[in-house]
Formats: C-alpha cells, structure tokens, sequence
C-alpha cells in the first residue's frame, strides 16, 4: 500500500495491452488506459462490447489471454491478494448471498478484509449509512428489491474505504432517487479515488465522469472528457456520438 | 488462517438457513437406522458393537455427501457470488479449504447425532468403546474423502445434477475398486492394474478403522486422497471460475 508514497502522482489503476480471447472470438482487444486519482471514468459500450470482461480482468478474476493490469503496482495476476486489498469491485449484477441478512453480508466481507471487534462494526456500520442500507440491516438479502441488492454490492465494495473503486453498472436497478444518491457518493468520494463505472446511461457520464472510453467490439474507440466527446458530433449530444462511434466499430 | 475459518463459518450457517441440514440430517439418521437395524441385524446378530452401523457407512455417504458437495461451487456461479468471494482478498486455496471444512464438519455433526446407537449399544452390552472411536475416525475420513471429490467435482461444473452424479461415479468407483467382482476381473485381465486399485480402495481402509485399527498408512493415505482432490479443486476452480 505504500508504494505508491513514491510517486503519488502515477496511476492507481495501470491496465496494457489487455486481451481476452474465448476461442476465436476476441473479447477485449489489446486494452490499455490508466486512472490517476480524482479521475471518475466512465465505461461506455454497447452490451457485449466487453465492459464487464475488462473490469472482472482488472478484478483479478479473470485471467487475461494477454496484457496486465495493475492497481497500485500491485499486478492483479501475479500480486492478486495485494491487488484486491486495495480494491472495491461491485461485480456485474451485484451478486449477494441470498439467505444472508444485509448486516451479516458485510460483517462477512469485512472478517475477510481482516477487520475484528468494533473497527469491524464501525466499518459496516459506515458502509450502511453511505448507502442507505441501516433501515434493512437486519433483512435477508433475498427479500430485498433490485436496488437494494446493488446497494447492498457497492456497500459491500466501499467497507474498506478503498483508493480504487470499479463499480460495474453501480446504478443499474436503482429508482432515479437513489440513481441520484449514488451518484451523489461517487462524486464525493472521487477526489480521494480512483474509480471506474461502466454503463449505458449516457446522463450518469455527464453527471459523474471526469473522462470516458468508449468500447465497441474489444476496442477503445474514444477516450476524453464527455464534453470532448460530446462535440466530436454536430448536435453536441453524447448519445449521438456514441450511436456514430459503437456503430461503425459494429460494422 | 482467519479468512479460511471465516468462510467455513459463513457457509456452514448457510447450511442451516436453508432445509439443506435438516433435510440432509434427517435422512442420513432414518437410512443409518433402518440399514443397522434391519439389513444389519444389529439385534438379532447379539454382539454389543456397532460394527452394522460402520458397514453402512460408506454406502450412505455414497449417496449423500454428493448432494451435499454438488451445490458447493455450483451454487456459486449460478449466484454470481463466486465472482465476489474471489475478488476478495483471499486465495483461491483459502476458499477451497473454507468451503470443504465448513462441509466437513457439517458431516461431523450428522455423525454427532448417531450418539443413541452408542448409547444404546452400552446400555445393551459390554462394547469395546474404543472400537467404536476409531469406527468414527474412519466414518469421518471417509466422509471427508468423499466431500473432496465432490468439491472438486462440483468446481468442473455449474450444473448442480452433472456434479452430483459425477461425484456418485467417482466416489462409487473409489468404493468398490477392492470389490472381489471388479478385482476377479482386473487380477484376470490385468493383474498390475488389479493390485493397483486394490490400493487405492477406499472401502478397505474403512475396514481397518471399524476393526479398531488405526494405522498411519491409512491416515496417509486418507491425506494423500483429500490433498490431491483438494488439489484438483484449486486448480478447477482457478480454470473454470469465469466460464
């Protein structure tokens, strides 16, 4: 955790020349960007583009057919535990123990992080005030809606107040008031962060990114600020800059 | 060590949110009662051991510990909680052993509950009770044996009814390796072989344990068996995990 004390400008999350492969079909394709702190960037594809492929490669769950990803110099394959140490992860469809009561959840992810006694009640009592979750704690997570679920996932990611957050589709699910909240959160926890959303809300990459990449068939095909991005295309509309961007790399 | 105890503990308790531990208990104590009473003879035969119960064993857990085993990764990535547990800082190794010590001291405690044929068998006679300790030694290793391959088995795939019968097969094949039938016919058409899986037999060493013997071959060999399946595992679920 400390080597990033020498250089505290470089980048949390270093990703190059990620490719992943199943069979003849190329996933991601030779992936490579970087996320210093305070950047918020917004993961922009069509389904199946490979989103959820890049960020489970960053994650350390999948293992790349090439490149390497690093988080704090930590590399995810050969450095895994150090890697996910330092690392929130809001997996795609936020996945939860179902007969687990919401509490029972995150003191269990919190034991593993390594927390005991009242720093681990601290730590998951923190977690349910960010996200809203004190007034179901002691629910179990099956009976719970959609966007409790995923607040449930990102309370899960946030317990340890990580330095890197890749939160995969955090708003997915959710009313637009608590669209708003979570928004809301990313936005006061970016300038101490690095963090990675995916999506396809193109209002979210306005409202929360400092920068977004778009990624059609495996490809980054863009990579600037969404008010860059916006005026590659004559209506200065977002949607139709990626409408022209993610169809043409269809094609 | 802690995050190994940690995920046991949580997967133990999930044992018994759901019916699965009544379900499981239920049935192990009603098959190990009727098969010792009745098939076994336990009265009738007069001898104060429980040596109709340890003849049974392996056979019931045959049955029963793969439906145990088939849901322990299967479960998982039906859930998607697999992608979460193992971006966790954790191992994969620490995750294995969590999951298969949390199942095995889950069949401890089934084995726990069959205390009246214990008591009953003192109260009716003179038993060696010493005997009957290394009978549960054995009962529990072979349990755990079976728990590995059904682990492992469960990690090759995320269908819950492939993984139960694949474990079935397996631990069947383990069971009856030193089966006169299938060694009659191995020492005929290829004796190297036949003594080979007459090694391997797991059914065997079993034997030795509810005879009173407690040999360290045996316990190796019950390490060596749980090590390797455990192995296997590891490395199943480190290939498999993101299918």
């Amino acid at each position: 955790m400390a080597t990033r004390a020498a250089d505290p400008a470089g980048p949390l999350i270093d990703i190059e020349g990620l490719t992943k492969r199943f069979g003849s079909f190329t996933a991601v394709d030779d992936v490579t960007f970087q996320v210093r702190r305070g950047e918020v960037l917004g993961f922009l594809g069509p389904n199946g583009a490979g989103k959820s492929t890049t960020m489970r490669m960053l994650a350390g769950f999948m293992i790349p057919s090439a490149g390497t990803a690093r988080i704090l110099d930590h590399d995810v394959q050969t450095d895994s535990v150090a890697a996910r140490r330092v690392l929130g992860f809001l997996p795609e469809g936020a996945p939860t123990y179902p007969e687990m009561t919401v509490e029972g959840f995150l003191r269990f992810c919190a034991k593993i992080r390594g927390y005991t006694g009242a720093e681990l009640a601290d730590r998951v009592d923190h977690a349910l005030g960010l996200t809203t979750l004190r007034g179901v704690r002691l629910q179990p997570v099956e009976t719970l809606s959609k966007g409790f679920k995923r607040r449930v996932g990102l309370a899960q990611a946030l317990l340890h107040d990580p330095p890197v957050l890749v939160l995969d589709e955090p708003t997915d699910g959710l009313d637009p008031n608590q669209k708003h909240e979570v928004r809301g959160l990313i936005a006061q926890m970016a300038p101490n962060k690095a963090i990675v959303i995916s999506t396809h809300i193109l209002e979210e990459v306005d409202a929360v990114c400092t920068r977004a990449i778009i990624i059609a068939g495996g490809r980054i095909v863009a990579d600037e600020t969404p008010q860059a991005l916006s005026e590659r295309h004559a209506s200065g509309k977002l949607e139709d800059v990626f409408r022209a961007l993610t169809m043409e790399g269809a094609v | 060590m802690n995050a190994i105890l940690t995920i046991a503990g949580r997967e133990l308790r999930a044992y018994f949110a759901t019916p699965v531990a009544t379900v499981f208990i239920v049935i192990f104590l009603v098959l190990q009662g009727a098969l010792t009473f009745n098939l076994g003879q336990f009265f009738d035969r007069g001898i104060a051991d429980l040596n109709p119960f340890f003849t049974f064993i392996p056979w019931v857990f045959l049955l029963l510990i793969p439906a145990i085993t088939m849901r322990l990764w299967a479960e998982e990535r039906r859930l998607g909680t697999i992608e979460l547990l193992l971006t966790l800082p954790i191992t994969q190794t620490q995750a294995v052993l969590g999951k298969f010590l949390a199942a095995w001291a889950f069949c401890g405690i089934a084995l726990l509950l069959t205390f009246p044929f214990v008591i009953a068998v003192n109260i009716l006679g003179n038993p060696d009770n010493g005997v009957i300790a290394s009978g549960y030694l054995g009962s529990l290793l072979i349990a755990g044996a079976f728990l590995s391959v059904g682990a492992a088995m469960s990690a090759l795939t995320r269908n819950q009814v492939i993984a139960f019968v694949l474990a079935v097969a397996v631990c069947f094949l383990f069971a009856v390796a030193s089966n006169p039938i299938v060694n009659d016919f191995l020492s005929h058409t290829a004796p190297a072989l036949g003594e080979f899986t007459r090694r391997l037999a797991i059914t065997d060493r079993f034997a030795d344990f509810t005879r009173g013997l407690i040999s360290l071959r045996d316990v190796i060999y019950f390490a060596t068996f749980i090590g390797f399946f455990l192995f296997l595992n590891t490395v199943l679920v480190d290939q498999r995990k993101a299918d």
